[in-house]
């Protein structure tokens, strides 16, 4: 960590996952969701880490800011998203396997023993799997604290945070000792788009390419799934044309 | 300079996995919230005919044990009073779980899949080098699961091949356990080392107070979106919540416009809510916000854009303007309460 109060370089986890916006569909086999010719993106939770460590680095905070992704070859199009948006450079450990967040917490803590940072930050969860764990995994893996679904990050000194956490029923503020995993909730930022001549810059900055063998981590994962199905379809319901209507139905169910 | 600590992947343990269970209590030192008593359910059923055991850890939590001693279906009552787990650091309270899985070797290892149990659960995980499992909905058999994917458009079965089973789930789809009829056993263990303590301090908590239901549990909740249009139009929805004796929800975008406090937020990345009535209130219906709410028993829907996604899931859909409709259904409800 640099002396004059600045953290020093920054990690971010980034994911490429189905476009939140995409309806997902159910293979016919059950093995999965299709996955092939449908609109992929930047994990909306990574997009707001990045913003936060991008604002870090413009705040003076950070010194460097490096995409780190986990994932299929394609995924380079959604870590050159992360460095358009402001990070300096990318490491991709590709793999084509599922990712499972274990092994990418695994992944995750071998690169931040390499580069040393002094903050990871991580979306609060994907999603496509909805798991909410690799940050948490990865603060386990490295001995180091968590601050989870933060909604805002502050530096108290060189060597600390605090980090205001969404809570049920309201926030949480704690003091974390550098370095640090923190995910990001929704409401951390609001991430910026970015620009032309950026998204043309982006293409000159550089990014690694290792893959899983390199850290020594088998992408096989202890928890296998069996299949995946629709979820139950609710019965087609019925328009009311008053609210007296509304009132004797409810009323007919026992609900007032 | 770094300080990676050592890793805290502990040795194979010692004991033999048993299929009992250990449930994490989640409490405020002085009551245990309703949701352990939906995931000593789920626990109870991995375990089957093995027993099931709480944790309370926390600071002069006796309360909190005794609670959780009286529960049906919990044999034990494990206690780790300690000024380290007075608030639910989830570092500390991961060391206290991983210290009684090594000592009672435990099959399983569950808490409710609230904000608290999604920050501990993977914590140990990377502790016990398992596979954690989320937001679990159904339990098939001891090592297979169900959860949802995809904001719940899709349930994927899971089996796990780990020696210790770490899960959150769902308490929305298993039923509470009765609250008494149990006599546990309470047993004090031993603080176990807390290798982080100093590294994470608590600060300060803001927490939003109600005289409402508990959003998560309510049996019934109203809920309003951007067609709001602002925080004051939300008294409107106040007043109804109230006289069905609900809970007062929001989408997104009502969170985000600075409408209503985020601990209202229902949908993917807020509550999930199955109440026996939900009453959506200007509200399209987006995905990740029917991922907080389809389950629910009746939902209705108000909404003046026939178009809304959200009247493919309504039982009850009326198409108008919400700030006449929300006051009408007020006062007609009103009336027959006070008829009854």
């Amino acid at each position: 960590m640099a002396a004059n109060g600045a953290f020093g370089r920054v990690l971010v986890g980034v994911k490429r996952v189905i476009d939140y916006a995409v309806k997902v569909r159910v293979k016919p086999d059950k093995s999965g969701v299709e996955t092939v010719n449908v609109k992929h993106s930047l994990n909306p939770f990574c997009e707001i880490a990045v913003e936060e460590a991008v604002r870090m680095k413009e705040a003076g905070l950070a010194t460097e800011v490096v995409a780190v992704c986990v994932g299929p070859k394609k995924a380079q199009e959604n870590i050159r998203s992360a460095l358009a948006m402001g990070a300096d450079r990318g490491i991709h450990i590709e793999t084509d396997e599922e990712v499972a967040p274990l092994n990418v917490a695994r992944i995750l803590a071998e690169v931040a023993k390499a580069e040393e940072p002094s903050m990871f930050i991580l979306g609060k969860q994907a999603i496509d799997d909805d798991s909410n764990q690799t940050g948490q995994l990865l603060g386990g893996f490295l001995g180091w604290p968590q601050g989870t679904m933060a909604s805002k990050i502050e530096p108290v000194s060189d060597t600390a945070v605090h980090v205001t956490r969404e809570i049920d029923g309201g926030l949480e503020t704690l003091e974390l000792s550098l370095p640090a995993v923190v995910t990001a909730d929704l409401r951390l930022n609001k991430p910026r788009f970015a620009a032309l001549p950026n998204i043309m810059k982006a293409k000159r900055k550089k990014i690694d390419a290792k893959t899983p063998a390199d850290f020594g981590v088998d992408m096989a994962s202890s928890l296998q799934t069996l299949e995946v199905n629709e979820p139950p379809v609710r019965e087609a319901g019925i328009m009311v044309g008053s609210v007296d209507e509304l009132v004797e139905k409810l009323k007919g169910d026992g609900l007032i | 300079m770094l300080n990676v600590t050592q890793n805290l992947v502990r040795a194979t343990p010692r004991l033999a996995r048993s299929a009992s269970a250990l449930v994490i209590a989640e409490h405020d030192n002085s009551s245990l919230a309703k949701a352990t008593r939906h995931a000593v359910s789920a626990a109870a059923a991995v375990a089957g005919s093995d027993p099931v055991a709480v944790l309370v850890a926390g600071s002069n939590c006796s309360a909190v044990a005794d609670a959780a001693a009286a529960i049906d279906g919990v044999s034990q009552v494990l206690v780790v009073d300690a000024p380290e787990v007075e608030h639910p650091i989830a570092e500390n309270l991961a060391a206290a779980a991983a210290a009684a899985v090594e000592a009672h070797g435990f099959g399983t290892v569950a808490a409710a899949a609230t904000v608290s149990g999604k920050n501990v659960i993977p914590r140990i995980g990377a502790l016990l080098n398992a596979q954690p499992i989320s937001e679990v909905v159904e339990v098939v058999s001891e090592d297979t699961f169900v959860r949802p994917i995809y904001a719940g458009n899709a349930l994927a079965t899971v089996k796990s091949s780990d020696p210790v089973k770490l899960m959150t789930v769902r308490a929305t789809n298993f039923d509470a356990a009765p609250a008494d009829g149990g006599s546990a056993d309470i047993v004090a263990m031993d603080a176990p080392d807390f290798p982080l303590a100093d590294k994470v301090k608590f600060v300060s908590a803001e927490l939003s107070q109600s005289d409402r239901p508990d959003l998560a549990s309510a049996p019934v909740v109203v809920s309003g979106g951007r067609g709001l249009k602002s925080g004051e139009n939300f008294a409107m929805l106040e007043k109804l919540a109230d006289l069905l004796g609900g809970a007062m929800g929001a989408s997104r975008a009502a969170v985000d416009e600075g409408m209503v406090n985020n601990a209202l937020q229902i949908g993917q990345t807020g509550l999930i809510v199955a109440p026996d009535l939900y009453i959506a209130v200007g509200i399209s219906g987006a995905i990740q916000h029917l991922a907080g709410m389809k389950d629910s028993k009746v939902i209705v829907a108000i909404n003046k854009d026939a178009e809304a996604p959200i009247f493919s899931v309504a039982d009850y859909g009326l198409e108008g303007d919400l700030f006449q409709i929300v006051p009408e259904l007020t006062e007609k409800i009103a009336a027959i309460k006070s008829a009854a």
